[in-house]
């Protein structure tokens, strides 16, 4: 009977994404299990013998400006210059972006590109670093205790902290933490479940550093104002688990869930579920059902920030696979990865190439000398892995699909893996959007357990980098076509304004060729509000992060153009107003003008006008409410190309659509070995 | 470059067709006890066939042959197709309808992965329309035959296409239970008269229903080894079992028992090894219930109205056409999307 009520229970609590979560479940051992997932081997016992050793300093530090979702920040120091530890090198520029420190003293010797940890390999600007060995903070700020500080002044502090998402998401914490009050979370949910193999960064901490974690969870509970706090854990943690469950044994409103292993339990959306049995609706964002996801690690800088006053400048890496002794370091950013490696002991021979992140969703790493790695630590790497040919073995040629649908019962969203790879290699992506491509996490759940080993998760991200390709596409065509037709319209007007001239001449009964079109003009600004939707869809799409345990960047991100949009929308407002005003006094004064404009093109052609720069309007000598109207739309326009071009489309798509491009050629190399040798 | 995953858990396309085909042995095994060693016979000339059709059309098409051969997918078509057919018949018999599977409805197709219909089920439905003849005479099972053939009786009959010159062909052949009991209705028998004959064994054809318990054990031996998904056998065998269950309780005289349209004919080599065909089967697991339903339901009528005594094959291909369909309305909800 018991069990019938409990099923209804949770029936209830599925069905409706309730704002209130029932103590009962936040506080039982009860979990709700989401669709598929799989359990690749953990190998994460190696890596846990050692406990946590801190990194000697490194000779250099290579920071890259870009370690994080959103705008590049504004690098504030020059060549040349001497800094401190803590000193902020580069500030958060934009809403979204993050500030870069000086993780040690030194000499700024370079700003420069070079090799980052992206799947590109291509180089990016960083700030390069050479320690000085003295390891001398800049005078710290006095911080005031949290509790009894405004919370805006507290959040809008953290903007100088760097502090990112450091789960992998790296998206800037601020911003998760701005939706204070108004936003009415309730839940802090603490992404602990660390589901990739191999990475053991996170249980290390939970072992070690349980305290630092609580109090961090206590400052981002007080900041968002949630009264509950769920920390999740997978079971093959028990230490951790252990660990964190004595660190919160006297703290109210926090508990510790331990949830199965189970592939990919630490995406944020999927944990939410496990935990709560709230599915966050696929065009909301978790706040929206007042949830927000932070990651232990990220808990602590948090808590280094405010109680310590130290900015985000390091973090936990673990360094494991063919090396002699796998472990977990504290290491600034900026560190070569060689540096681990030689702190690991080496690597062993075999060694083929190293993993930046899991098994699942790393990439490669791209040293020119496997014995050399100076690629960085960045905000984002939480593990690197030395690679063998027998540790990953290469794919076999991928066969057609078979459609056995494994994939599918293994998809953790529920999606139709083998349909969306149909579409995306047959170039459909109508189809493949429709099957709701861009809800999947690119876990590789499915090319995991794929028999014909298709790499399913590539085609993906092709097809994903091309529907918002051709959506920037359409938007810059559109824009284009838009000034020729101005173009076409300005030169034809002009003949008629030649042609009114001696008209004028001819009869004192000036005309004023001022006929706006209102249907017109609403067409037009209409267009634009069908802009401006591409844009978030561009925006929702493009700031899914390789390693998605966070999902809240997306969303902030959409807040971001929403705002953006608000502004247009503003500017729009205000042009409609003008016009409206304009086309009573057109009314007025265009008696006997129809004459003069017979063209239906040309009446609705200076409506067009407000497409085109101000200056050749004022030009023409026209009336001066048009020239109003054009500065206006105008204005419009560069707010939405700025849209576009900051922070919306974050830019590390950019690497990303070129990796896909290298990613598709392999693909499609490998599909050739089965095609007619003619053909090739 | 994004490579990831980097690891991956799944047995290869060969090593699920193998697996497949070890699944098959059992009812191979209790098909030479029961027909005697005709059998092995027509699989060989069958697997023969089906790969060297495999490999020159692969060439034809210019694509990897070894990849594909190696694949074992033309096994195991050659395999269900050589068990479908009557356990004596001509070997050209089985020749044609290898290749008609492979080439045609297989290849033609685009090969592994892309033909819409089972192609075993196309190479039976071909040969049963164009030589109805053969296709549904049926040697008597050796316990029950008036004069026995040996293995070199059979041999020189499926190559030679004639019996020792003491043997007529009656009293090798007899009528399969499906047969029987449809003619000896339409002469308005009852079926409890019907069943009476000694044709009918306990659960379906006398000797026959050992081969359906193989393909029963078979079946789950796939399921153990999550080859093939609960939904299309279970979803097969309870709509046959529900259809015939409801004729039979309105009418017992007339139609036969649920038990014995589940253990007759191929209802469970359909179960378990042709409606689990993935390539042209649906994907969705509510997809698949549909299917296998449908498939359960149309064998049941064909089996009763039809003009053939059994209707596998056509249901099932039947229902391969209705595949897309089925696909695209069973959709399951993707996470965090309205219910
Ligand atoms: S697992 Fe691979 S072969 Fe099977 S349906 Fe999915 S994509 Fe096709
Ligand atoms: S990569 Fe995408 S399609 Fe594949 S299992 Fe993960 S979410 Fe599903």
């Amino acid at each position: 009977m018991n069990a019938i009520i409990n099923f209804f229970k949770k029936l209830n609590n599925t069905a409706s994404a309730s704002s209130i979560i029932p103590s009962d479940i936040i506080h039982s051992s009860e979990v709700f299990k989401f669709n598929g997932g799989v359990h690749p081997p953990e190998n994460k016992t190696e890596s846990t013998q050692h406990p946590i050793e801190v990194l000697k300093l490194p000779k250099k530090l290579v920071l890259p400006l870009r370690q994080h979702v959103g705008n590049m920040p504004k690098i504030i120091i020059a060549v040349g210059e001497q800094v401190l530890k803590g000193q902020l090198l580069a500030e958060a520029e934009g809403a979204v972006s993050a500030a870069i420190h000086a993780p040690t003293s030194g000499t700024v010797s370079a700003i420069a590109e070079a090799i980052i940890p992206h799947p590109s390999g291509l180089p990016d600007i960083c700030v390069t670093l050479i320690p000085d060995g003295l390891d001398e903070w800049i005078a710290k700020p006095v911080m005031q205790d949290w509790r009894n500080a405004d919370k805006n002044t507290l959040v809008a502090s953290l903007r100088l902290s760097g502090i990112v998402g450091l789960g992998g998401a790296t998206f800037p914490t601020h911003i998760k933490l701005r939706a204070n009050g108004k936003s009415g979370v309730h839940t802090l949910v603490i992404n602990a479940a660390e589901c990739e193999p191999y990475i053991t960064c996170d249980d290390m901490l939970m072992r070690e550093r349980a305290d630092q974690i609580m109090q961090g969870i206590s400052i981002a509970q007080h900041l968002l104002g949630a009264e509950n706090c769920v920390i999740g854990i997978e079971d093959n943690k028990p230490q951790a688990t252990d660990s964190m469950r004595a660190a919160c044994v006297d703290i109210k409103g926090i508990s510790v869930k331990v949830v199965p292993t189970l592939y990919p339990s630490g995406d944020a959306r999927r944990l939410i579920y496990l935990l709560l049995g709230i599915e966050i609706p696929s065009d909301k964002r978790s706040t929206d059902v007042g949830i927000q996801v932070f990651n232990v690690a990220t808990a602590v800088a948090l808590y280094r920030f405010f109680t310590l006053g130290e900015p985000s400048i390091s973090r936990i890496v673990s360094m494991t696979g063919n090396v002699q002794s796998p472990q977990n370091f504290e290491v600034l950013f900026g560190t070569p990865v060689q540096d681990l490696i030689t702190a690991a002991g080496g690597i062993k021979s075999g060694t083929s190439h190293f993993i930046m992140g899991g098994p699942m969703m790393g990439f490669d790493l791209h040293c020119s000398d496997l014995n050399h790695c100076d690629v960085p630590i960045t905000k984002a790497s939480n593990c690197i892995i030395a690679a063998t040919p027998n540790l990953f073995a290469e794919p076999p040629p991928a066969m057609p699909c078979i459609r056995c649908a494994r994939c599918a019962d293994v998809c953790p969203v529920s999606l139709q893996p083998q349909e969306l790879y149909w579409f995306a290699k047959s170039d459909n992506f109508e189809k493949a959007r429709d099957y709701q491509l861009f809800d999947c996490i690119e876990c590789g759940a499915c090319s995991y357990v794929c028999p014909s080993n298709i790499p399913l998760v590539q085609y993906y991200r092709y097809a994903k980098s091309e529907i918002i390709a051709a959506a920037k596409a359409k938007e810059a065509a559109d824009l284009a076509r838009e000034r020729n037709e101005f173009k076409l319209m300005r030169i034809e007007r002009e003949k008629i304004e030649r042609t009114q001239k001696h008209a004028q001449r001819a009869n004192t009964g000036a005309a004023n060729i001022n006929g706006a079109n209102i249907s017109k003009a609403e067409k037009n600004t209409e267009k634009r509000r069908a802009t401006v939707e591409t844009t978030e869809m561009l925006a929702k799409t493009n700031t899914v992060p390789p390693l998605a345990n966070d999902e809240t960047n997306q969303r902030s991100a959409n807040e971001q153009v929403a705002k953006k949009q608000a502004a247009i929308a503003t500017a729009i407002e205000r042009v409609k107003a003008l016009k409206a005003q304009t086309s009573n006094d057109v009314k007025t004064n265009s008696i006997g003008l129809s004459t003069a404009i017979k063209d239906e093109n040309l009446q609705s052609g200076v409506v067009k006008t407000g497409t085109v720069k101000n200056s050749e309007i004022t030009e023409q000598e026209k009336p001066k409410k048009q020239a109003i109207i054009a500065a206006a739309i105008e204005r419009a326009k560069a707010q939405k190309a700025t849209a576009i071009a900051e922070g919306d489309a974050p830019k590390n798509t950019e690497p990303s659509s070129k990796t896909i491009q290298a990613e598709i050629k392999e693909i499609d190399a490998r599909r050739k070995e089965f095609l007619p040798k003619h053909k090739e | 470059m994004n490579r990831s995953p980097y690891i991956s858990n799944a047995p290869s396309v060969s090593i699920i067709m193998f697996k497949v085909l070890l699944a098959l042995v059992p009812s191979i095994l209790a098909y030479v006890w029961v027909y005697g060693g005709g059998i092995l016979v027509t699989l060989s000339l069958a697997t023969v066939t089906a790969l060297s059709t495999e490999a020159a059309m692969l060439k034809t098409r210019k694509r990897a042959i070894k990849p594909f051969l190696f694949d074992c997918s033309a096994v195991v078509t050659a395999w269900l197709l050589a068990l479908a057919l009557p356990p004596l018949a001509p070997w050209w018999l089985i020749v044609v309808g290898t290749f008609f599977a492979i080439a045609i409805s297989k290849q033609l197709y685009g090969g592994l992965g892309y033909n819409p219909f089972n192609p075993a089920m196309v190479g039976y439905a071909v040969l049963l329309i164009s030589f109805p003849i053969i296709m549904t005479k049926w040697p008597a099972p050796l316990i029950l035959a008036q004069s026995q053939l040996g293995f070199m009786d059979q041999l020189h009959y499926i190559f030679g296409n004639a019996l020792p010159n003491s043997v007529t062909m009656d009293a090798v052949t007899s009528a399969t239970p499906l047969d029987y009991l449809k003619t000896q209705l339409t002469l308005k028998h009852e079926v409890q008269n019907i069943t009476e004959s000694p044709i009918f064994g306990t659960l379906g054809a006398k000797g026959g229903e050992y081969i359906v318990v193989a393909y029963l054990l078979g079946g789950l031996f796939l399921l153990q080894q999550r080859i093939i998904s609960w939904h299309l056998p279970t979803a097969f065998l309870l709509a046959l079992a529900f259809i015939s269950g409801v004729f039979h309780l309105v009418n017992p005289a007339q139609f036969a028992s649920p038990l014995f349209h589940l253990f007759s004919g191929a209802s469970m080599l359909c179960a378990f090894f042709i409606i689990t065909d993935p390539v042209s089967g649906p994907t969705t697991p509510k997809g698949k219930l549909y299917f296998a339903a449908g498939t359960g339901i149309l064998v049941y009528l064909i089996r009763v109205y039809g003009g053939y005594p059994d209707g596998v094959a056509f249901a099932v291909i039947f229902m391969n056409i209705c595949v897309p369909l089925i696909d695209a309305n069973t959709q399951p909800r993707v996470f965090g999307h309205p219910k």
